[in-house]
Order: structure tokens, then sequence, then C-alpha cells
């Protein structure tokens, strides 16, 4: 089936990296550029899966299974992640009655 | 096969983009599911099955619709965002692109291709995953179960409403300004 | 081991009492801080005297009547308590040393001090701080003994500084008033200007030596240079000037009289200003090999003794002329030490601290009296009132003038004789000084205690506690001259083969005159000393002449009044430089520079600090920023460098 293989190969993996890359400064970008919370929060989400399409490729390309199980992982974490970021989230809103994230200026030195 | 590569990283930018640039946040969402739905497309042209399918499943389906509950249910759609200064989003958008180069120049020697003698073509397949899943990585995956449930409880926790009226800050305080905003519901 | 255990008890009791009193000073009432402190120094005494009678049985005074040779070893015991410095080579363990010389000192310091605390108790009645009194009186003791039973020169000097210590202290005891603090911190300028020698000393001779250690030190005195040996000597004499009040170092010994007066007669005549005596007499074995140091302690001891014999003259505070007599006689000591002869020496400071003493509590007495008076023009016929008091300062102005029988007597002659031997003009000089000290002191005692009373206040006779110290300082003023009678008269030399255990200088000591010459020396001395008597008699009993102001004085009596513009001269010399210098350097050095530095690093820390805290915003796009700003600058740096 060499095939596949030859289908796999047929783009190189620099191109995976730039595309990653990519996406994972838009999401950047848009962590800085945003106030709204809930936006930031989708960003983050960006910039992670950005990384899972990373670590797919390299895993696809070197044939190492063990590339694919860590996005699993991500995923996992990334799914509990957003569970509490939410929650905190919905706290935000409850008690200053904004999402604005310059809002939480309270830590102030 | 490239050029699916080509259509599927176009979509997958141009959604993120949009992610940044809404007005909306029902909108971002929205494109930030287009994007997933690509990148989807990504795993399968890596043969990456079952991640493709765990995305769909768990990325969209379970994440996703959980933003657009919360949007829903705290009423954000309608939230007004004051602009940041100009100089902020030059910064911004500066920095995204300073990162961006320094990766980049990170792979201008290249990345070596691997050699496919011992390819193993079972990779990506749920078979494979599975495999390794409960046999190397059993560990990881029986402590994400205490992930879970840890980000359970606290989850709950925090959204609970809080029955008995504690204020949030004592009166007297400088901050006691921003409290006004509870009352003004 | 007994031995060991008195020799330790000694200076404890009286550092016990210090930190009782201390400890205490609030809630002891009446005459608890008196008895406390007199019974620890009396049990003090007792301990010396056990060790004395101790180190007596060890054949000492056995062999000085057998005019034998006692070995070195068997008159000195060293007690060390614990091993205290020892640092590569340099190894000074905190130890006594019991022998002949410190067993003197220590019976002298104890035995007269358990005297003067008794007094105190009379005198410092009604003093509201009196528990503090008895506090430093104990702690001064407790430095003098550690002084004199040191058994290397670090010990005796932690005493040093401990005795200047509490000079300060009880010297400025009354320090309400600021002319007492002002004295006090004279006495202390003072002789921290001679420690600054001393230590000097000690450290060019530790490092020759290796070793501070008096029984080595002394055992191998011989093997060092004479240019060495001069120059430590010579270092070592500068601490002894300022501890014993000799030119230039003097003038804070009149000033100390505002002190009380039991403080008066313990430090100042008895004690403190004995230890520079002491100290050389302890190193004899090192003033042995420096004739030229001896000839300095000449020269220094006889124009101190001569200038402020001439300046008692006409002082007109009964203190003042008991002051200036002290260091008078302390030059004659010192002038014994040039002469090589210790043991005169030490004789003197004995049977000195007998009778200066009593003089001193005598005074005491009468300005108690007298309610507070102390000049003399203003006393005056009280020989009727007080009259123990006055049969006892009697007796000790008979023994500092010299009168034969009393103690005085025996040592002022062993002086002479030592100083006729070595050139009559020498002996002409020291007879012109007692014969200054045989007028002015009999001048005192006419005025106080002759004539009529001309002053305002009811005299009375002081109590028992105070008249009895008296008494008995006295009967020693009599019979101290026992101690060391001179081969003249029949007597053994007791005390002189006593210390030469002790002290090797003294082996060097030797009177070679003829008999003949000394009983003609004898002869003329006593009769100058009646003349003088006469002299002051008519002067001051027949016709009371009491010294107009000084300002009305003839020039030549005007300075000497003016205790010969030493203060002023001192004060021109080094004060004012001094404190032109300290002014500028607090206005330029000071204003300009410290403070602003200081100031400014506080300032600059703090305008930091507001700087850093922009930092800390609060804004999370800002904190998020930096992240990023960190993290690319973290990246950059990892994949480029090489």
């Amino acid at each position: 089936m060499n095939d596949v293989v030859t289908a796999i190969q047929a783009v190189p993996m620099e191109h995976y990296v730039v595309l990653s890359m990519i996406l994972f400064s838009i999401g950047m970008a848009g962590v800085l550029f945003r106030r709204n919370t809930i936006i930031i929060l989708m960003c983050l989400e960006l910039m992670f899966n950005s990384v899972n399409l990373l670590l797919t490729a390299f895993s696809a390309h070197h044939s190492d299974p063990g590339g694919q199980v860590f996005v699993f992982f991500i995923m996992l974490v990334a799914a509990a992640e957003v569970t509490v970021g939410l929650a905190i989230l919905v706290m935000m809103k409850r008690n200053v009655d904004s999402v604005d994230i310059n809002q939480l200026s309270r830590l102030k030195g | 096969m490239q050029y699916l590569f080509y259509l599927f990283a176009a979509i997958s930018i141009i959604s993120a983009l949009f992610v940044v640039g809404a007005r909306s946040p029902v909108n971002s969402v929205i494109a930030l599911i287009v994007c997933f739905l690509s990148l989807a497309g990504h795993y399968i042209l890596l043969n990456a099955q079952f991640l493709a399918m765990v995305q769909i499943i768990v990325y969209t389906g379970a994440i996703m619709v959980l933003f657009l509950f919360v949007i829903m249910l705290l009423n954000l759609n309608k939230a007004i965002e004051p602009r940041k200064s100009l100089v902020t989003r030059v910064a911004a958008v500066s920095a995204g692109g300073l990162f961006l180069l320094t990766v980049l120049g990170a792979i201008k020697d290249g990345i070596g291709l691997a050699k496919p003698e011992n390819y193993d073509l079972g990779v990506g397949l749920v078979k494979s995953v599975g495999n390794s899943l409960f046999t190397t990585f059993l560990v990881p995956f029986e402590l994400s179960s205490v992930l879970f449930l840890s980000a359970i409880i606290g989850a709950v926790m925090l959204g609970r409403k809080e029955t008995t009226t504690k204020p949030m800050v004592k009166s007297g305080d400088e901050f006691a300004g921003l409290n006004q905003a509870e009352h003004v519901r | 081991m007994t031995t060991d255990i008195l020799a330790t008890l000694v200076p404890a009791f009286p550092l016990f009492g210090a930190i009782v009193a201390a400890s205490l000073r609030r809630s002891l009432k009446g005459n608890a801080a008196g008895i406390l402190a007199t019974l620890m120094i009396g049990l003090s005494f007792a301990c010396s005297v056990v060790l004395f009678m101790d180190h007596q049985v060890v054949g000492a005074l056995h062999a000085a009547g057998m005019h034998q040779e006692v070995p070195p070893e068997g008159g000195t015991h060293i007690v060390k308590l614990f091993d205290w410095i020892h640092v590569g080579s340099m190894d000074v363990p905190f130890a006594f040393q019991i022998d002949a010389l410190s067993l003197t000192m220590m019976l002298i310091v104890t035995g007269i001090g358990s005297l003067i605390h008794l007094y105190s108790i009379g005198y410092m009645h009604d003093d509201e701080r009196v528990a503090t009194f008895f506090s430093q009186l104990n702690l001064f003791t407790f430095a003098m003994l550690l002084l004199v039973m040191g058994a290397n020169y670090v010990m005796t000097f932690i005493g040093w500084e401990g005795v200047g210590l509490c000079s300060y202290l009880l010297i400025g005891f009354w320090y309400k008033t600021p002319a007492y603090n002002y004295a006090a911190r004279k006495a202390f300028v003072m002789n921290r200007i001679g420690d600054l020698g001393f230590v000097l000393g000690l450290a060019w001779l530790f490092s020759v030596m290796g070793t501070l250690n008096y029984t080595e030190v002394m055992a191998r005195a011989g093997s060092l240079s004479t240019e060495t040996i001069t120059g430590i000597t010579l270092l070592l004499f500068v601490g002894a000037i300022g501890k014993s009040a000799q030119l230039p170092l003097f003038t804070w010994l009149p000033d100390a009289m505002a002190g009380p007066t039991p403080v008066s007669a313990l430090i100042h005549a008895a004690t403190m200003v004995t230890a520079g005596i002491f100290l050389i007499v302890r190193s004899s074995a090192l003033f042995m090999f420096a004739p030229i140091t001896q000839d300095v302690i000449l020269w220094v001891g006889l124009i101190t003794s001569l200038l402020t014999a001439s300046i008692g003259v006409f002082q007109n505070d009964i203190k003042k002329v008991l002051a200036y007599s002290t260091v008078s006689q302390l030059g004659l000591m010192f002038v014994a030490l040039g002469l090589g002869a210790y043991s005169a020496a030490m004789f003197h400071v004995t049977t000195h601290a007998f009778f200066k003493a009593l003089l001193f509590l005598g005074a005491g007495s009468v300005i108690h009296a007298l309610g507070g008076e102390q000049d003399i023009r203003k006393m005056g016929g009280l020989k009727g009132v007080t009259k123990v008091t006055y049969v006892t300062f009697l007796i000790g102005t008979l023994a500092i003038a010299g009168i034969p029988g009393f103690s005085g007597f025996f040592s002022k002659d062993a002086i002479l004789m030592a100083a006729y031997q070595e050139h009559p003009l020498l002996y002409a000089a020291t007879l012109g000084v007692s014969l200054l000290t045989v007028f002015y002191m009999f001048r005192l005692l006419f005025l106080t205690f002759f004539g009529t009373y001309r002053g305002k206040a009811h005299p009375h006779e002081s109590p028992l506690v105070m008249t009895l110290p008296l008494m008995v300082l006295a009967v020693l003023s009599v019979v101290g001259g026992a101690l060391n009678l001179p081969h003249l008269i029949g007597g053994h030399e007791t005390m002189k083969h006593y210390l030469g255990t002790a002290a090797d200088g003294i082996s060097g000591e030797h009177l070679h005159l003829e008999a003949s010459t000394e009983w003609i020396l004898m002869g003329i001395t006593v009769a100058l000393i009646v003349l003088m008597i006469a002299l002051a008699y008519n002067r001051f009993v027949k016709k009371t002449t009491l010294d107009p102001e000084a300002d009305k004085l003839p020039f030549f009596q005007r300075l000497i009044a003016r205790k010969w513009l030493l203060d002023e001269l001192y004060a021109k010399l080094f004060e004012r430089p001094y404190a032109w210098f300290s002014a500028h350097f607090e206005s330029i050095g000071e204003r300009k520079v410290m403070v602003p530095l200081m100031v400014g690093t506080g300032s600059t820390a703090n305008r930091v600090g507001k700087l850093l805290r922009r930092l800390q915003s609060g804004n999370m796009s800002f904190y998020l920023f930096s992240m990023v700003v960190g993290l690319i600058a973290l990246l950059a740096w990892t994949l480029y460098h090489v």
C-alpha cells in the first residue's frame, strides 16, 4: 500500500508546520486582540487545535502512534479546561456583570 | 492530493480569521466550528481516522455546543465590546507575526522525510490508537478520568449561585464602585 | 584544687553582687543593696586571705626569712578556667595567676574595697539610685580583680577596660549635672588614649613572641632585641600613663572628683590608678632590659609629681587637693619604677592605698558632716565637732607626710634612697615633692579642722558605719610600714622578698648605700618635714591665711593656681581642631554625601519599586501580552543561539 504512504508524504512536512504556526499565531493574536472573554477562550481552543494538527502530522510522517495518543489526551484536557473556564466565566458574569476581561483588575499591585 | 490539502488549509485559515475578527460571539463560534471541521479533514488526509472522528464528536459536538449554551444563557450576544486602542491592536498583531517568523525561521533548514521502510500503515486507525491507549498509556488514561471528575466538581462548585448574599467587597473599599453594577441588573 | 575554687570565687563574688544589685535595683530598699555588695566583697576578701595564707605555706615568706631563693614554679599557680581564644597559633586561655604580686593586689583591692563599701552604705544612704551605685562598685571590683589576677596580658586588658568603664559610670553617677558627664567623658577619653598605646604594645609583643601569657613572656624576655623591647615597653608605659594619670594624661583625675567620694577613694586613690604601676611591675622582666624606657618613666614621673604638687598648694576644694596629691604620689611611684626600684613602688602603692583611701573617706565624712560643702575656705574648727574624723585624718596626713613611724615614712624613704643612689639631684627633686606634699596636706588639715568655723551649716559627726572604716584604715596607715621594714632599722624587707618571687625585676633591685649615708639622709628628710609643718602651722593656724581668688594672685602663683593652664592648652591643641574637623565633616561629609547616599538609596529603591509596580496592573490583556513577548524572546534565544 505504498500509495497511502506516498499520498501522505506528498505534502511535505514544512507545509504542515507553516499551517500550524499560522493558525497558532492567529489564535495568539486573537487572545491579545479581543476583550471578550468568550472569544479569548475560543482563540485558546484554536491554539490547541493547531498544536494537535502538528502533532498528528509528525505522528503520521514518522509512523509513531504516540503522537496521536498525545493528541487524544490534549483533547481530553482541553475539554476539561473549557468546562472549568466557562464556569469561571459564568461566575465572572454574575459578579461584575460583564465579560470584559479588563474588568478583572483587582489584583492591581 | 495536495489540492485537497490547500483547500482545507485555506478554509482553516479563513475561518480562524473570522473567529478573531467577528463582532458577535455567535459568529465567532460558527466560524470556529467550520475551522474544526476543516481540521478534521486534515486529519483524514493524514490517515488519522480516529482523531478525525474524535475531533468532530468532542470538539465540534460537545465543546462548541457548550460555548453556544453559555453564550445563550448569559445573553452575551448583545455584549458590546469596546475597541482596544490602536497601539494595543498593532502590538497584538506584531506579536503574532513575530512569533510566526520565529518559529518559521527555526525550520529554515528543512525537516527531513521519514524513511518509508518500517512504515506501519495501521497508525491512525482506531485499532492502533486503542492498542496504545490501553497498554502503553494506560495510567494517563485512567488518571484522565480523575481529571474529569475534578473538572466536573469544580465546574459545579463554581457555577453554583450564592444563596447567602455576601458582598464581594467590604464597604469602604476603593473598588466598591464596581459592585454597583451588581445591583443594577 | 581548693586553690582553684577559691581563686575563681574571688572575682565571682563581686560579679554576682553586681548582677544581682543591677537586676533588682528597683526592689532593693534601704541598705539592702549596700549590705549585699559589702558582703560580696567581704567574702572575696576572706577568700583572698585564705589564698594568701595558703600561698605562704608554699614557702615564700619562710624563704624570705631565710634569705633563700624560691624556685619560680613554687611561687606561681595558674588557675585556668577555660580555653578562650584559640585561633591558629594564638592561644589565650581565660586563666588566673596566683602569685605574690597578684595576691598583694587582691588583698588591697578586696580589703580596702570592703571597707569603702561599708562606708558607702552610710554615705550614699539617701541617694535614690543607691542600688545602681553598689552594682557599679561591685562591677568595678570584679574588673579590677580580673586585671590583677589575669594570667596573661589579654585578661589584664579586659580588667583594664572594665575599670575604665566603671570609672566612667561612677564619675558620672550623678548624671543629671552636665558638668559631671563631661568629667566622666574626659576620664574615659584620656584612658582610651592610653589604651591605644597598650594595645599596640600588646600587638607588637605578640608578633615577636607569639604568646601573651605572663610566665612565658617573662621567661623569654631576654631573647628580644633592645629596640623591640624599648618599643614595646614604651607603648605599655603609654597605657600606664593613661590609666595612672601621668603627664600629659592626668587632667582627668582632678575632674573625676565629680563622682561620689567613695568612688574617689576606691578608684582614684587605691586601685584603678595603681593599675599602671601594677602593669609595669608585672612586666618588670621586660622593663629590666629597656633602660631608655626606664629613663622616660623616671622623667615623666618626676615632672608630673612636681607639677601637680605645686598645683595642689593652691587648690581650695578638699577633694581636688587630695586628687592632685594622688597624681603627685603616683608620680613618685613612677620615679621608683624608673629607677628599677619595683618593690619600693609596690610598697608605696600599698601604703598609699591605706592612707589615701583614709584621707578621701575622711574628706567624705567632712563633706557629709557639712551637708555637701567642699570648699575649705568655708570650713574650719571641725576638730572639736567631728572628733573621730579629725583624729583619723590627722593620722592619714602624718602618714602621707612621711613622719617616722607611720607607713608612709618607710615607703617614701625607700623611694628617696633609691633616688639618691641614682643621683643626688634626683634625691633633691623627690625631696622637694615630699616637702610640697607636706605643705599642702597640712594646709588642708589646718584649714579644715583648726581655727573657727567659717561656714553656715550645722556640722555633726558621721555615723559608725562611716567612721569604722576610717578607724581601720588609720590603724593600717600606722602599722603598714611593718610590711617592708628596711635592713637599716633591722627589718627583713619582707615585702620585697615576697614580691621577688613574682616579679623578676626585683632581683635587680639593690640598695647599696652605706648605712651612715642612709641615716644622714633620713635625718635631713625628717628635719625638713618638721620645718615644713611648722611653716604651715604658722601660716594657716596662727594667721588662717586664705588664698584670694585666682585673679588676684601674683603672676606665678596665678599660673599655678590655674593648673599651669594645661586644660586650656589641651583645649586649644586638641579639642578645638577636632571640633572644627567634626563640624566640617558633619556639614560636608555627612550632609552632602552620606545622607543623600543613604536617603537616596531608600528613595531609589522606592522609585524602582513604583516603576515595577506598573507591571502588576491587574490587566489581563497586559499579562497575556507580556507572556507572549516573553515566549517569543525565549524561543528566539533558544532557536538562534548557537
